[in-house]
């Protein structure tokens, strides 16, 4: 926004001001950064300030924190930071961790990739909605999953993985793992297959290169990869609403949110608690990022 | 496994020199092989489910169901008013492509070519509507959208779903606009074009393949997008994937089959888009845009 107004202050008649500012990079194309810049003001900025000045301005009054109060008081509002937690960092640890191996052994595959790649979109585009459908008939009691490992004698009657946390967590693996091995297979492309071979002439064998050489230039993007994936698996919501059991074991925070802005219209609660989620985000995104600042910076010499 | 184990010392020699990494493969490489099959089994079975589901006539507790029908589509266009649905679904993500596409593409441009004070802050500010997950920005933007008395119809929907379209398209936009050359602008303008016959005339015909590939890939996250479009959408203005989540949520007032007939219905289309996008762009653009910043 400094730079609107400055295009303005160029508008008078110092044409030495202009020139500075023009040197600067300040001049009137800038101007078209105009829309762009405000929307994201009005629609993302202000929605989430509005909130949070909102969420200190209780209904039934009690002080500015009273809506905080409130959900750090009861503890069925208060658990679903805990639920949450339980379902969001094992998926993403889950998911990550999978995608590293994986990821690792298929570099190599130049053909198979790039279907691979396609296949793997599928679940991410098709969302979480369908991915519940699509368990409750599959997973169910009757379903394929359940039929096969009866046949096989593995149970005897059927593994409950419907409307508890494990069907929460099955549909959080079944879009998160993708979008994980995606990223890291994109960060993995970046790093230069030169380095291992160098290491290889060293006399490393394949596990003391993947450990000493590619995983420590990888680290950095397991970070990033670990926040965004830790990020979409705790803001679960379709899933726990689904396949989960919203009022119990599968209580997630936005499930809370949600019902206290847009069911019970106390707008200031649900701003509260979606400013806590908003938090409790930043905190684990914090530390992860603080790991990783630990890291090796540098240069992968790859394309990345 | 530690130890220097040459990878072709066991491979046949002589007949396919090519083939040693295959028929040697590691332990690691089966495990591997094996968990990617199991995953995609799984997830077949998931979709597959479903589609044999809203083609069978009665289905309990065998393999397949006792007949095959297609009269569970019929039920379903006409009770989940189908038709209403998807015109309400294409109004909006179309709207959201023209619309991001013509606030994105000038702030890509700018920052593209230009460098000027405070552009770290305006590309963190398109990059974290793309990062934060919409429900939770979603409920504080609902909540401003029904105080404005926009959320509820179809305005506010296509609000919603502009506020992480307009950074997608940015930032989708930028990269391929670097990489056109400068030199052909300033070629344009030597030759006296303005900026805007520079914009409309040299640029737009260059960057049609970039805005294309924006277009698509915003077209299939606005038609995928549900958490938005839930919280803002009233009973007139729900897209597809919304009307599936509250047919899902409300199951057992309809037919199993008719709801899985709308499923069918959603992921056909979602197919048929990504197909299209398959075509335009690298897969790994649905996903994220997310590039390693230098100074990070």
């Amino acid at each position: 926004m400094a730079a609107a107004t400055g295009v303005r202050a160029s508008g008078g008649a110092t044409p030495s001001l202009r020139h500075r500012l023009a040197e600067r990079g300040i001049d009137r194309h800038l101007w078209l950064l105009l829309p762009g810049v405000a929307f994201i003001l009005l629609l993302f900025v202000y929605p989430f300030l509005y909130g949070l000045q909102l969420s200190f301005r209780p209904l039934k009054g009690g002080g500015v924190f009273a809506n905080y109060k409130t959900f750090f008081s009861d503890s069925y509002l208060r658990d679903t930071i805990w639920i949450t937690l339980k379902l969001g960092v094992p998926a993403a640890v889950l998911n990550v961790a999978a995608s590293i191996p994986i990821a690792y052994t298929m570099r190599r595959w130049r053909r198979g990739r790039r279907t691979l790649t396609a296949l793997l979109v599928v679940p991410i585009t098709l969302g979480t909605v369908l991915t519940a459908e699509g368990l409750l008939n599959y997973v169910g009691p009757a379903g394929w999953f359940n039929k096969v490992l009866r046949n096989l004698h593995l149970v005897k009657d059927s593994v409950p993985l419907l409307h508890n946390y494990w069907g929460v967590f099955l549909s959080l693996v079944i879009t998160g793992f993708p979008f994980a091995f995606l990223l890291i297979s994109a960060y993995l492309s970046g790093i230069d297959p030169v380095l291992e071979r160098a290491a290889s002439t060293l006399g490393a064998g394949g596990w003391q290169r993947f450990r000493h050489v590619t995983f420590p230039l990888l680290a950095p993007g397991v970070a990033i990869t670990f926040c965004l994936s830790f990020v979409l698996a705790f803001s679960v919501f379709p899933s726990a609403q689904l396949v989960g059991n919203p009022a119990g074991s599968t209580h997630v925070i936005s499930i809370a949110a949600y019902h206290a802005a847009l069911e019970q219209y106390d707008y200031p609660l649900g701003s509260a608690i979606a400013m806590v989620m908003a938090a409790v985000m930043l905190v684990i995104i914090g530390i992860v990022l603080l790991w990783r600042n630990t890291l090796y910076k540098g240069s992968s010499g790859g394309k990345g | 496994m530690a130890t220097m184990t040459p990878v072709a010392t066991t491979a046949p020699s002589g007949d396919q020199p090519r083939a040693r990494r295959r028929i040697v493969a590691r332990p690691v490489t089966w495990i591997v092989w094996a968990v990617v099959a199991f995953f995609f089994v799984n997830l077949l079975g998931v979709v597959m489910s479903v589609v044999v589901d809203s083609f069978g006539k009665s289905w309990f507790g065998t393999w397949l169901p006792s007949g095959f029908t297609t009269h569970w589509y019929g039920d379903a266009w006409s009770e989940f008013g189908l038709h209403q649905v998807l015109w309400v679904t294409a109004e909006v993500a179309l709207s959201v492509v023209v619309i991001s596409v013509l606030i994105g593409a000038p702030t890509a441009y700018v920052l593209a070519r230009r460098d000027f004070p405070l552009k770290k802050v305006v590309l963190l500010l398109f990059l974290l509507p793309i990062l934060v997950p919409p429900i939770t920005y979603g409920i504080p933007l609902a909540i401003v959208l029904y105080k404005a008395h926009l959320a509820g119809h179809l305005t506010g929907v296509i609000l919603a779903n502009l506020v992480p379209s307009v950074p997608f398209v940015v930032l989708t936009m930028t990269p391929f606009i670097e990489q056109i050359d400068p030199k052909i602008e300033a070629a344009a303008r030597m030759c006296g074009a303005n900026t805007w016959a520079v914009m409309i005339r040299v640029l737009a015909p260059l960057v049609v393949p970039g805005l294309l590939a924006a277009g698509i890939l915003v077209l299939i996250r606005t038609v995928g997008m549900f958490e938005l479009t839930f919280l803002t959408a009233g009973p007139t203005s729900q897209t597809l994937v919304v009307a599936l989540y509250s047919a899902v949520f409300s199951a057992g007032i309809r037919a199993q089959q008719s709801i899985d007939a709308m499923a069918v219905i959603y992921t056909g289309s979602m197919l048929v888009l990504l197909l299209i996008a398959l075509r335009f762009v690298n897969p790994t653009q649905l996903v994220t845009r997310v590039r390693e910043e230098p100074t990070a």
